[in-house]
């Protein structure tokens, strides 16, 4: 056994289970006497429903029911809540149509669900679902924001006026507009944050059960969050009390967000389940994830930087227009406003800010959270925004970054946008990315691909983000409708070995080899000790899941606590058995001993003492070896870095090569550096994939063009260069481990270093900006129009 | 999918036999373009007729003027065979680049060309080498088979069994891929030798793949890039969607085909 604490590179415990087929993913999940469910879905994107006739459905072969809309309101089922109210520019709340789990009167994306068959057999319920007749009254569709926000656009919500979801801004608008008054120039950007289709490995799926016996509802579902969609299901829609509801999400293919949220599905299999006295089980086709899982980003936005003459930042305006799809998925209201306008000071001493969001329903399917959620936007658009104020300043892109950034003697740092970040050194990931990217020697390299008739460019984003969420008295000023807290239970076993419970849940991020890392090193004992139990509210006590970046920073943290809160009482024990006072019993290396001699006990004998408690101090102190905590944050955590990125474009087709990499990130104290580089490569991949390959498209009508692999361009590997991630850290100043996130910066960093290098490989074409994704087309276009335009003069 | 009847059959004669018999039947060889299809709910055939029971109906022969290919043998075998490579490099390597391991694994080449996906690359091998197809009852020249998008000149109860490549002098193919689904957006295959300078594009015309005749010309009398200099490709007959436009299409047309040709000299 080598080196296994923390800073220890150790190889995920989950892998062997994962690479060897032995996982137990929702789909794997059979119950007896199963029924299968299959969900027709909406072809239009906004149609009245006039009426449904599912009797030739009802009496195909196999099928056991078929429910619509109609049969859940009249059971008075509830609608999906929205786990978020933002509030209006007067305080007034945002609009919050009601959101059937089964459409009622009418559709409002393509892929939105009108009714479900449960069947002996999928292929019977799929076969049933054809011969539901379903008597459509098209209606004209607002498919994008800039539709949805014309006068007499067609109504997404009837009696949401306008479309328009909530008005909301934050900042101080007259500061800025002060300072713009004295602007020596202003930089000014207008771009499109491209709309994202998440695509987790695994689709979604989920299986009820209901037991006529005790009344008790069980629910497997591919959730990052098994609790919260207890909470949610259960207290609003099914009305099923947390105690006769168990949910469990077992191993999941990968969520990237997407999995946050309640879905119809889930409450459909549990209902029916009881209903039909039957377990129901539903799994998601890849064409349903595509219409069905809530998609990310997609913003308009219109963005101007004030500076004086020495480059410095004077202000910030930002306008932005975010699309929340058909309705309010569970988070959707807060990601382009408390997780994207607060971070637009950026590591930057911007001293004023104003930004006005409007969020717009569209008849898409809902836009929600995906990796970095908010933060990647307000990177993009700063980032964008800082390398054009350098043009406009006729500055190097490097040094009006240095001009700008926070200082690191500056922390606390407040800044005007309602964070304050605990610590950081900008300067630091800075010098030690332009270093390992060798940006020095870049002209080199870029008049070497053009003797081989390639395009080089380089591009640079120093970007920040808020992880860890989050502080609950805070987000709840902010219109949270839930504590973002977390919850650890840790048992110590009779004989030693320990078992964590953790309210977190991994479904990619190895959780169950750095929390045990991190536990084993806390009680001095071998990893092979610690067992790390998620994902099962029959389990685990309580926990809010994984997202955001959040589960070593708070969920971490509460294992910590519950630690301490074992070795406390442990040393009481230790005295006891030691007939020393506790206060002179110290604990070091799995030893409890009496300080300065060599009479010690191992947790081992501790615990059996605690278990088997003939000797102990009864009176005082409770048998057992078992403590829980909730750990609630004191702030945000502020990972920053800097990511370099290099291209080669082919002139002659457009294409973009990504050939050089780099990330220094600051991502507070690692626990397992070959985890953390894993989760900065992945992130890397997908900023990657945003910034040259994916997007959502919808046509006029609504339609999803881009709705399958045929036509959504994920990233592969042989897309992506060979990603070089480094790290330096400072502390985390405000949780015990020091620790901050690492799960999305690679998500957040990249895209406008990609996007700033395909820009500088074509600044001979006078092209100051390109929206992403950075297609072959679109280059090619801006090569065509830019040898035009040279031509011409 | 939809229910369906299966059918094995151990000869070819009894395939179209079975074929002949029931107009709602399918042929089905590698399966790697029906097999969604019929996931999807798109096609409803009354019977499936796999060719995967007829023993003589995959295998390579290299003659000294041609490279008979027959109809089941599957891309990976193509790719990797010596013969092949050694008399069409051109053949072997677009055979490699087809699909990914999976499907060139169970992709054939008389299931390819009898779909005639726009986007398919052997059709523009088999075109631009001016190939001839063997077919249960006749042989049929690659300039008559190809009749539009997903269309053939077989007829409903003939099937592929083999494809006759006449060795060139030079050939190669270029491949510009769809980003998302990595099918040839743009495909150009040229040739010169015993059938004449070839060019063949695929991935690019609305009606399939086609020859290019300004560039035949051009290249006939002089083989190198530089000849295609300032050829154009009329647009009209040309695809249209979100990953490209018709313009960017023939731009790409053009510069496939000069990297064809510099790679084939």
């Amino acid at each position: 056994m080598g080196f296994e604490g923390i800073g220890a590179s150790v190889r995920r415990r989950e892998d062997l289970r994962f690479l060897s087929g032995r996982g137990t993913y929702t789909d794997d999940i059979n119950r007896p006497n199963q029924a299968y469910a299959v969900i027709l879905r909406s072809p239009h994107a906004h149609a009245r429903i006039r009426g449904i006739d599912t009797s030739r459905a009802r009496s195909a072969p196999g099928v056991i029911a078929v429910f619509t809309g109609a049969d859940m309101a009249a059971e008075k089922i509830g609608g999906l809540p929205c786990g978020w109210q933002v509030k209006n520019k007067d305080g007034t709340p945002m609009a919050e149509p009601p959101h059937p789990v089964l459409a009622v009167g009418k559709v409002r994306h393509v892929g939105d669900p009108v009714a479900v068959v449960i069947a002996e057999s999928k292929a019977q319920a799929r076969d049933a679902a054809e011969r539901i007749a379903v008597d459509w009254e098209v209606l004209p569709a607002a498919a994008t924001m800039e539709a949805a926000l014309k006068p007499g656009a067609p109504l997404v919500h009837d009696d949401v006026p306008g479309n328009l979801c909530y008005d909301w801004h934050l900042g101080d608008k007259a500061a800025v507009e002060a300072a713009f008054a004295k602007a020596h120039k202003i930089a000014r950007l207008e771009l499109t944050n491209n709309r994202l289709i998440p695509n987790a490995m695994e689709p979604r799926c989920a299986v009820g059960e209901y037991d006529p016996a005790t009344g008790d509802y069980t629910l497997w579902t591919t959730s990052q969050n098994p609790h919260v969609i207890r909470l949610l299901m259960g207290a609003f829609v099914l009305n099923i009390p947390e105690h006769k509801l168990r949910v469990v999400a077992p191993d999941v293919g990968g969520g990237f967000g997407s999995k946050i949220y309640h879905y119809a599905e889930e409450a459909i299999v549990t209902w029916a389940a009881g209903k039909l006295k039957r377990p129901v089980k539903w799994t998601a086709d890849r064409t349903e994830s595509f219409m069905s899982d809530a998609h990310g980003r997609d913003h308009v936005t219109k963005a101007e930087l004030a500076l004086d003459d020495q480059g410095r930042f004077l202000a910030l305006r930002v306008r932005t227009l975010a699309n929340m799809g058909a309705y309010l998925s569970t988070f959707a209201p807060c990601v382009p406003t408390y997780l994207y306008a607060t971070l637009l000071a950026g590591v930057y001493t911007t001293p004023a800010i104003y930004a006005e969001v409007k969020a717009v329903f569209t008849n898409t399917v809902p836009v929600d959270a995906y990796r970095g959620a908010g933060r990647p936007e307000a990177t993009f658009l700063l980032e964008r925004l800082v390398d054009i104020a350098a043009l406009e300043m006729g500055m190097d892109r490097v040094e009006i970054r240095r001009r700008n950034f926070i200082p690191k003697d500056a922390f606390p740092y407040q800044t005007p946008v309602a964070l304050q970040y605990d610590s950081g050194d900008y300067h630091r990931t800075l010098d030690e990315a332009l270093e390992a990217s060798a940006w020095a020697t870049f002209e080199q390299r870029r008049a070497e691909a053009a003797r081989r008739g390639k395009l080089r460019g380089i591009g640079i984003s120093t970007y920040i983000e808020a992880c860890g969420i989050a502080p609950s008295a805070v987000v709840g000023s902010l219109g949270a409708r839930a504590g973002l807290y977390e919850v650890a239970n840790i048992r110590v076993n009779p004989t030693g070995s320990i078992t964590v419970f953790t309210g977190t849940h991994s479904h990619g991020q190895g959780h169950e080899t750095t929390f045990a890392q991190l536990v084993a090193d806390r009680f001095g004992v071998p990893m092979s000790q610690v067992e790390i139990v998620h994902g099962d509210t029959a389990k685990v006590p309580f926990g809010m899941g994984t997202y955001g970046s959040r589960s070593l920073a708070v969920g971490g943290s509460a294992i910590v606590k519950a630690a301490d809160k074992i070795i406390a009482k442990a040393k009481r024990i230790a005295a006891h058995l030691l007939e020393a006072s506790v206060d002179d019993i110290e604990f070091k290396d799995g030893m409890f001993r009496v300080a300065g001699t060599d009479r010690a006990k191992a947790l081992a004998e501790i615990s059996l003492a605690a278990y088997v408690p003939h000797n102990y101090p009864i009176e005082e102190l409770e048998p057992g070896l078992e403590e829980t905590a909730f750990y609630d944050p004191k702030n945000f955590t502020f990972p920053a870095g800097c990511h370099i990125c290099e291209v080669e474009i082919d002139p002659e087709t457009g294409e973009v090569e990504v050939v050089n990499f780099t990330a220094v990130d600051d991502v507070g104290r690692v626990i397992n550096p070959m985890i953390v580089e894993g989760q900065v490569q992945g992130g890397v991949a997908q900023g990657i994939g945003q910034a040259l390959l994916e997007t959502c498209v919808y046509d006029e009508a609504g339609q999803l063009v881009s709705g399958s692999m045929m036509d959504y361009t994920l990233p592969r590997a042989d897309d992506l260069p060979d990603i070089r991630v480094g790290t330096a850290v400072t502390m985390c100043t405000h949780n015990p481990l020091g620790v901050k996130g690492c799960g999305e910066v690679g998500a957040i960093g990249a895209p406008p270093a990609v996007i700033g290098a395909v820009v500088d490989a074509l600044r001979d074409y006078g092209v100051r900006h390109i929206d992403m994704p950075a297609t072959p087309q679109k280059i090619w276009r801006i090569i065509q129009a830019g040898r035009q335009r040279l031509a011409a003069e | 999918m939809y229910d369906f009847a299966y059918h094995r059959p151990a000869t070819v004669a009894e395939a179209v036999k079975l074929l002949a018999a029931d107009p709602e039947a399918k042929v089905i060889s590698g399966g790697m373009s029906l097999i969604p299809v019929l996931k999807q709910r798109l096609a409803r055939p009354s019977a499936l007729i796999d060719l995967g029971g007829i023993p003589d109906l995959a295998g390579i022969s290299v003659g000294a003027t041609s490279v008979t290919i027959k109809g089941r043998t599957t891309h990976a075998a193509v790719a990797a065979s010596p013969e092949v490579k050694r008399a069409i490099p051109a053949l072997a390597d677009l055979a490699s680049h087809i699909g990914d391991p999976q499907v060139r694994n169970r992709g054939t080449i008389g299931g390819s060309i009898a779909n005639h996906d726009p986007t398919a690359d052997y059709p523009a091998a088999v075109l631009g080498l001016g190939a001839t197809v063997h077919t249960s009852k006749r042989r049929i020249a690659a300039d008559d088979f190809f009749t539009g998008l997903f269309s053939t000149a077989l007829e409903p109860d003939e099937i592929v069994t083999a494809v006759e490549f006449p060795i060139p002098e030079k050939a190669a193919y270029m491949k510009f891929p769809n980003p998302a689904s990595r099918y040839a957006m743009v495909g150009v295959f040229v040739a010169k030798g015993p059938m004449g300078v070839r060019v063949a594009v695929t991935g690019a015309g609305a009606h399939g793949v086609f020859r290019h005749a300004a560039m035949e010309e051009a290249l006939a009398k002089s083989w190198s890039p530089e000849a295609l200099e300032g050829i154009t490709t009329p647009a009209e007959d040309l695809n249209n969607d979100i990953h490209a436009s018709r313009e960017y299409r023939a731009h790409l047309v053009g510069v496939m085909a000069k990297r064809a040709v510099a790679k084939a000299s």
